[in-house]
Order: C-alpha cells, then sequence, then structure tokens
C-alpha cells in the first residue's frame, strides 16, 4: 500500500478510529459513498468496518486509510477517477 | 473446529511482546495437526519472527500483509481458517475486512490492556480467544489451548 504514501495527501483525522471517520464523513460532506471493505482505491484495498464511508469533496475524496501500527487516518486525496468510479457504482 | 488444511496468522503491529511467541506457538500447533501456516504482517512484525525462527522450523511460509490483503481481495488465494492478531482499533478493522474478502473460518486473538474492550467491538461472527496481557503469553497460550 506504499503507493497513497507517495501521493499528495492531506491528514484530516490521525491515529484516530473506524468509528469516527465514518461519523466525520457522515456530518460533513453530503455527497457519500458506503463501500466493503477491500474496495479498491488509488490501487490499494481499504481496510475498515462496514459501511466505510467515503466522501467526496469537490474533486477530492475522504476516506479512512489503516495502518497497522498507526491506527485510522482519514485522509483526502485528488481523485476525480476515483469519484468517476464510485458514481458509476462502485459504491452505494 | 473443522478440519484444516491451511490457515492464516494475521499479525497486527508488533509492538506488544506476547504477539512473536503466541504466532509461532499457534504455527507449531496447527503444524502438528498438518495445517500449512502461512504468518502475515508487517515488515517488522515479519522480521521478528525470523529472528526468532531463524531456520524456519515454526514459520515456513510468510508474507508482507498489504500483499497478503491484496491477493484475498482480488481472490487469488483462501484460506480454510484465519487467525487474526487484535490488541487495537486497526485489528478490528482487518478482522472485518478479512470477512468481506475471505471464506476463512475467523478467530480474534485479542490481548494487551484493552482486550475485554476490543473484544467487546467486534461485531462480525468468530471464535474470540482472549486475554488481557502484554508481556507475558501464558494467559493466551491457555486459552488457545483451549480451542484448539
Amino acid at each position: 500500500m506504499g503507493c497513497i504514501e507517495e501521493m499528495n495527501y492531506e491528514i484530516i483525522l490521525k491515529n484516530t478510529s473506524f468509528k469516527e471517520c465514518r461519523e466525520f464523513v457522515e456530518k460533513n460532506f453530503k455527497e457519500i459513498y458506503k463501500v466493503k471493505p477491500g474496495y479498491k482505491m488509488f490501487n490499494v484495498y481499504l481496510i475498515g468496518v462496514p459501511p466505510v464511508m467515503i466522501g467526496v469533496d469537490g474533486d477530492h475524496v475522504v476516506f479512512p486509510y489503516t495502518k497497522p501500527c498507526y491506527g485510522t487516518f482519514l485522509l483526502r486525496i485528488r481523485g476525480e477517477e476515483e469519484i468517476a468510479l464510485l458514481r458509476k457504482g462502485g459504491g452505494t | 473446529m473443522t478440519r484444516l488444511n491451511n490457515a492464516l496468522l494475521l499479525l497486527g503491529c508488533p509492538e506488544l511482546p506476547v504477539q512473536t511467541g503466541i504466532a509461532l506457538y499457534l504455527a507449531n500447533k496447527l503444524a502438528k495437526k498438518d495445517v500449512g501456516v502461512t504468518i502475515a504482517g508487517t515488515m517488522s512484525a515479519i522480521n521478528l519472527i525470523k529472528v526468532s525462527d531463524p531456520e524456519g522450523n515454526y514459520a515456513k511460509k510468510m508474507i508482507d500483509l498489504d500483499r497478503c490483503i491484496e491477493n484475498l481481495a482480488e481472490k487469488r488465494m483462501d484460506f480454510d481458517s484465519c487467525f487474526v492478531f487484535i490488541h487495537n482499533d486497526a485489528g478490528i478493522s482487518y478482522l472485518t475486512t478479512m470477512r468481506s474478502i475471505s471464506d476463512a473460518d475467523l478467530s480474534a486473538i485479542v490481548f494487551g490492556s484493552d482486550a475485554e474492550l476490543l473484544a467487546s467491538m467486534i461485531g462480525v461472527e468468530c471464535e474470540k480467544i482472549v486475554a488481557k496481557t502484554a508481556h507475558n503469553p501464558i494467559p493466551l497460550k491457555k486459552k488457545i489451548d483451549e480451542v484448539l
């Protein structure tokens, strides 16, 4: 999953929990997609507890990113292609 | 527990000492039942296993955690059984993700100071092996012996 770490990302929440990420996305974004854990985005497979919430903020996606030693981060990354896939039916 | 042919031990962050010892103990126990064992973990977790078992007597197959998740999600491999090591919130996320991407029978090995709280947060069907211990592996070993 190294490629996300090499991207230009913004950390919205850090050392947080999957629950806090879900609540933050629900509260702060109007366009939200629910995906299953293992959903592929930016060439990585999302780790999480369903429903994994992905928010769309303009041309950026906001999503939880989990690492075993650092917990869960809520990241914001530019991703027009990922948004198009979500709108096409990648999420519900 | 039904007959197993292969099992995955999915390790978490290796910051708690019990994890490596229990992983090797469990790998040995499963191997004695003719179960093929694969251990997945971060680079540090895998290196701890390799240094602790330099000749691979107990840990015969190892895989990087991210590569393992990718292979499971893409259905390139799967296991009869999976033991997920959990001592933090991320561990719960990995356990639940395994439920989504694998057909394996799941067992959660929950340890550390928040073991009981973490065990109560588990929302997927699985066997729970829980012991509030971080340094001493014996309480967790006893719980494993009760199940396997």
